[in-house]
């Protein structure tokens, strides 16, 4: 999957998650624009990861502020595989 | 700077207002003087002015019936309990001013540790100064960088703390969620060093863990697992060593985590474990290592209250009785609870919010109970709870004396 693709299923996956229906840019941060507390994290992590089938560990949850650090630790962890 | 001068760029702030290292904790400030504005009792700051058995004290001077102080066992004032703990003052003196692993080794931790093999019936047993530290050193010690630890959400906060100061992959799970905690394990890389780490009870809820199909599961996985048992100990299983006992599993987990602060009646931590090389923790494990051990007085009630428990057959079965009549009870009355069906000594009662869940606690306190209030973030799905553990001191009456407070207190603050 390239990036687009990686971006375009994210976006999909986001959406139940984002009940204000915020503008989704490579810089809408989780915590700030999103409001994600830390049970919403887990679940809208656990989706991502089933969907790719990859680990997204806490710690590498810790260095992703942004959509778009996210789409791009995502993409990178597929491309590892 | 002169006086009187308002620098334009420097808005003027008052004294001791200024930001520093504390402004990260100004909203719960804030939150705790909301509460207590409102004439509460404060939920954190009460005071048991005598204690008179492990089920009733004087808290802010009203008699009380304590229902909220994990002693499930009520080991607390066992009368050999309290002689092994004197003796041990007058023969080797009021504490060890050492580390394990200098000079604070007496006979009495030794002991210890040889009634928890006994009790556990297993190779190993290493005492802590808490259990709190248990978690943090054999956790931190034992999964360190590049290593996995799939744990549950809701894990205490010792595990959380041990998980981070060793540095190791950090993979949580949905709570007591089988399949995610196998998709998990699935997807460690290959050659990883694997640890699951699982609660026998969750004492926010009280709801046990389905150890026998996640150990299994584990184990498939090539994981190792560790079990912490801190509300399960003396109580759960036909021995008393927990929800592993009962769930038959106790062969297949790699360490089991206890606290002496709960069933066994003083303050420690533990680990026990079969596994040959376990030993060598004791040189390695910071927090084993570099703290002083516990009092001679300690280690010699814990030892005493350890051996008794292991014949605390009767003890637990009234415990049992009080846990079903009690949950049974609050159910009957209306009250929203955190399982179906009791499962274990802790029975929680779901508030609606954390004004009524304060109100509801103050109430009780009122009425002479007192019970644990647990508020959000501490809690799961930020619930507010009113957390009851009873303890096999309770009489069949006192249970009932509870219930009918619970049902003033509920209907005055129109929960129920
Ligand atoms: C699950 C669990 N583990 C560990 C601990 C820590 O025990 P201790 O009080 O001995 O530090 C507790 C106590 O709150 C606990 O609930």
């Amino acid at each position: 999957m390239d990036r687009p693709e990686t971006d375009q299923t994210i976006r999909r996956l986001i959406d139940p998650f984002n009940k204000k229906g915020v503008e989704i840019t490579e810089a809408t941060t989780f915590a700030g624009d999103l409001e994600f507390d830390s049970l919403t994290v887990m679940d809208f992590v656990a989706a991502i990861e089933d969907e790719f089938d990859v680990i997204i560990s806490m710690n590498q949850q810790a260095e992703i502020e942004t959509y778009g650090q996210l789409v791009g630790a995502v993409h990178k962890l597929q491309a590892d595989r | 700077m002169s006086e009187g001068i308002s620098q334009p760029d420097k808005p003027e702030t008052l004294e001791g207002e200024s930001r520093d290292l504390f402004s990260k904790f100004d909203d719960l400030i804030a939150m705790r003087e909301g509460l207590l504005a409102s004439g509460q009792e404060d939920p954190f700051n009460l005071v048991m002015e005598k204690v008179l058995s492990p089920t009733r004290a004087i808290c802010n001077g009203r008699d009380t019936i304590l229902l909220g102080t994990y002693n499930y066992m009520g080991m607390t004032f066992d009368p050999d309990v309290v002689e092994a703990g004197k003796q041990a003052l007058e023969d080797f003196g009021s504490g060890t001013t050492g580390s394990r692993v200098l000079n604070g080794t007496y006979q009495g931790h030794k002991e210890c540790e040889d009634a928890l093999r006994e009790f556990y019936a297993m190779d190993h047993a290493m005492v802590f100064s808490t259990g709190y530290q248990a978690n943090l050193g054999i956790i931190s010690t034992i999964a360190g960088k590049g290593d996995y630890i799939v744990l549950d959400i809701d894990s205490h906060a010792s595990i959380w703390d041990g998980c981070a100061m060793g540095k190791a992959e950090v993979v949580p799970f949905k709570h007591n969620d089988l399949e995610a905690m196998e998709k998990r394990l699935r997807r460690i890389p290959e050659g990883a060093g694997k640890l699951v780490v699982l609660e026998g009870v969750y004492s926010m809820l009280g709801d046990i863990a389905p150890l026998k199909e996640m150990v299994a599961v584990a184990k498939k996985y090539g994981a190792m697992v560790l079990v912490d048992e801190a509300h399960s100990m003396g109580f759960i299983g036909e021995h008393g060593r927990g929800v592993c006992e009962q769930a038959g599993v106790i062969d297949d987990v790699d360490f089991i985590i206890g606290t002496f602060s709960k069933s066994v009646g003083t303050v420690g931590g533990f680990c026990v474990s079969n596994h040959p090389k376990f030993e060598i923790l004791r040189l390695v494990c910071r927090p084993y290592v570099f703290t002083a051990s516990l009092p001679p007085s300690v280690v010699a009630t814990a030892a005493t209250s350890i051996r008794k428990l292991m014949h605390g057959s009767n003890k637990r079965a009234h415990l049992w009785e009080n846990s079903k009549r009690l949950h049974g009870g609050l159910k009957d009355l209306g009250f929203e609870l955190g399982t179906e069906e009791p499962q274990s000594a802790i029975v929680a009662v779901i508030m609606p919010d954390l004004e009524r869940g304060a109100a509801m606690w103050e109430a009780l306190l009122k009425e002479g109970l007192y019970v644990n209030l647990a508020r959000p973030p501490a809690t799961p799905a930020n619930m507010t709870l009113l957390r009851c553990s009873l303890c096999a001191e309770h009489s069949e009456e006192e249970v009932e004396t509870i219930l009918g407070m619970f049902k003033r207190a509920g209907k005055a603050v129109g929960i129920i």
